[in-house]
């Protein structure tokens, strides 16, 4: 405190000499009497950031709700009816459900015969994994057994693989009895959707909720019970 | 009292001024490895000035989309000039940030005490891949569509949350109008904003430890007797003038691309972009641009889905560790020993391949190929604490080394 005196005693200022006494004074006063009650501030700080954390988040909310499919996307997911009377074996059909490709085609018999002798050749023949509603999960995937439904959209990372019926074509080897061949990354289904070890897809391909309606309809998005 | 001295009252714009530019010492070393990182920045204002003038005229709609690209390109007076400029900017870009990334593996520009520095680098990297993917599907073609479509399903591998994450991302079951709108928002808007931020840190950081150089020598460590350093020079106007030489030379390069080979044979605009986008039907091979291919090799080399996931993520991670995997006290490859030219050249090599082989098709062939190269990758930062440790440094000198 000395020293601060003898700093300003060659000033002429009188108030600045005042007050710089007074605000050491009421500064080393503060100090002494311990008046900072730091617990007390610690409360308050902590309280006040919880609040305003909370507030944040609250606020966060609509912002992140609001890049969630709205309810027109949602909409857009009704089922659609698909006429399967002019389908001959060996055909395929593509119609659009939610945006996704679905494919509706017919097997023959000699294709049915070749899914049998598959299995050792894929990753879960059995559909054990939940790619398929319960009425699908057989060995041929679908409710009858020449017409299959699935969502024509790669499990690995979103493409649309190509339909290839044909038997042992060059480009996809002597073994290939018909199936999918996805172009991005290389995987390979096989009739009924079934994916094939050593390729990149992980499972088989969805089959989505569909029902018959008489002969010749199906309806794809919904189960036969009611929407899916 | 002048101007100047007025503002300097209100407004550090004198004190700015020397502390970045004419009394920011930097090492009078630099060699053409240093024109990188100024020509990044021209590429960036060039790419905002024409994304702004491109925005007047683009239409954010799945259904519009596509047209008014090509309105842009057919109808708008010097419209294809600016989508071409654009575009190949994104492209000169990534080519400058690749070689900038390249100095500092050179030089060690990464290491002590410049990590924050490289942070700051890597992070800018980090977005401008984001902002260069999420551009591309502006256009809505072919290739726009389906490479967004392959991209957001990489969320969908994660365990438990990625189907619902990938659906929230695309705000709808698939790459749809939603996904394209939110695209243009964060490609506009949000994404340059964290880039300008990341661009004022990174040089920040920059000028408060000061730049490497060539030699890998600190020139704060000898000073003259008013405490400048004795191998710096102020940044302008050495620096501003000979940067100058590199912007006329990139500018001259930049021009023979965008006005004889703006699509650069397929690589800059991929073909199958110039096919509206059509979500029922996947183009025959897809291919993300060059810029991503190294890592899409590697996604592609991993025969599991999550694990390939993984695998991208770590080779991006990697590069971010490399402060602290890098064991050695010497910076510049001049004075580092065989171990570590030997993995840099590695390194390099498997990196180019990579990004071959991510444009080919998967064939099994070149999937084998792309595996060794993968593990070649991983070899270089993993191995790194064990042969920058044993390696055989030359000494380093005093001072830089200078022509």
């Amino acid at each position: 405190m000395l020293k601060s005196v003898g700093f300003y005693r060659q000033s002429q200022d009188i108030d600045v000499l005042l007050d710089s006494l007074l605000n050491n004074i009421s500064g080393d006063l503060h100090l002494m009497s311990n008046s900072i009650d730091t617990s007390k501030r610690r409360f308050l700080s902590a309280a006040a950031s919880v609040v305003g954390g909370a507030g944040v988040v609250a606020v966060a909310i609509p912002f992140v709700s609001s890049i969630a499919p709205s309810a027109k996307a949602e909409a857009a997911g009704a089922p659609v009816q698909i006429d399967i009377s002019q389908l001959e074996p060996g055909q395929l059909l593509t119609v659009e459900w939610r945006g996704k490709p679905v494919w509706v085609f017919r097997r023959s018999a000699e294709v049915l015969k070749d899914l049998a002798s598959l299995t050792s050749e894929l990753r879960d023949p059995q559909s054990q994994q939940e790619q398929q509603p319960a009425y699908a999960q057989n060995e041929t995937r679908s409710i009858r057994e020449d017409l299959m439904v699935m969502v024509g959209i790669c499990t690995h990372l979103g493409c649309s693989p190509t339909y290839r019926p044909e038997i042992a074509p060059n480009d996809l080897g002597a073994d290939w009895k018909g199936g999918f061949f996805c172009p991005c990354h290389g995987s390979r289904f096989d009739l009924a959707g079934r994916v094939y070890q050593g390729v990149p897809a992980p499972t088989n391909l969805e089959v989505p909720p569909y029902h018959f309606q008489g002969d010749n309809t199906v309806i794809v998005g919904e189960d036969a019970q009611g929407a899916a | 009292m002048s101007m100047m001295d007025w503002i300097d009252a209100r407004f550090p714009a004198t004190k700015m001024w020397k502390e970045h530019l004419s009394e920011y010492y930097a090492p009078k070393n630099f060699n053409f490895w240093y024109f990188f990182g100024s020509l990044a920045l021209l590429i960036l204002v060039l790419q905002i000035v024409t994304g702004i003038f491109l925005t007047m005229n683009y239409k954010p709609d799945a259904e519009l989309a596509f047209a008014s690209v090509e309105y842009i390109m057919r109808d708008v007076q010097w419209g294809w000039l600016i989508r071409y400029l654009h575009s190949t900017g994104a492209s000169a870009f990534f080519i400058v940030i690749y070689l900038h990334m390249f100095r500092g593996l050179l030089y060690g520009s990464y290491k002590q005490p410049r990590e924050l520095v490289w942070i700051f680098g890597m992070l800018l990297y980090v977005v401008l891949m984001a902002e260069a993917f999420m551009g591309y599907l502006l256009p809505w073609g072919q290739m726009s569509y389906w490479g967004a479509q392959v991209i957001i399903s990489l969320f969908g591998a994660l365990p438990v949350i990625g189907e619902d994450l990938a659906l929230w991302i695309r705000g709808d079951y698939v790459v749809a109008d939603a996904t394209l709108n939110r695209f243009f928002a964060f490609h506009v808007i949000a994404l340059p904003i964290v880039l300008l931020g990341l661009v004022v840190a990174h040089i920040l950081a920059l000028h408060e430890v000061g730049s490497n150089n060539p030699d890998g020598i600190e020139i704060k460590q000898t000073k003259d007797k008013n405490g400048k350093p004795l191998d710096g020079i102020p940044f302008h106007p050495y620096y501003s003038v000979k940067d100058l030489v590199g912007v006329v030379v990139f500018l001259f390069v930049f021009s023979l691309v965008l006005f004889y080979m703006p699509e650069f044979g397929g690589w800059f605009l991929e073909k199958d972009n110039f096919v509206p986008a059509d979500p029922l039907k996947t183009p025959e091979h897809i291919v993300p641009l060059w810029y991503f291919t190294p890592f899409y090799a590697i996604l592609r080399a991993v025969p599991d889905k999550l694990m390939g996931v993984i695998a991208m993520g770590l080779a991006i991670v990697m590069l971010f560790l490399l402060p602290w995997l890098d064991r050695s006290k010497t910076r510049s490859i001049r004075y580092r020993g065989p171990y570590f030219r030997t993995a840099l050249t590695i390194f390099v090599i498997s990196f180019v391949a990579l990004g071959y082989l991510g444009t080919q098709p998967a064939t099994s062939l070149y999937t084998l190929l792309a595996q060794i190269f993968t593990v070649l990758y991983f070899a270089f930062f993993i191995l790194m604490p064990v042969y920058t440790k044993l390696d055989k440094d030359k000494p380093v000198p005093e001072r830089v080394t200078y022509k």
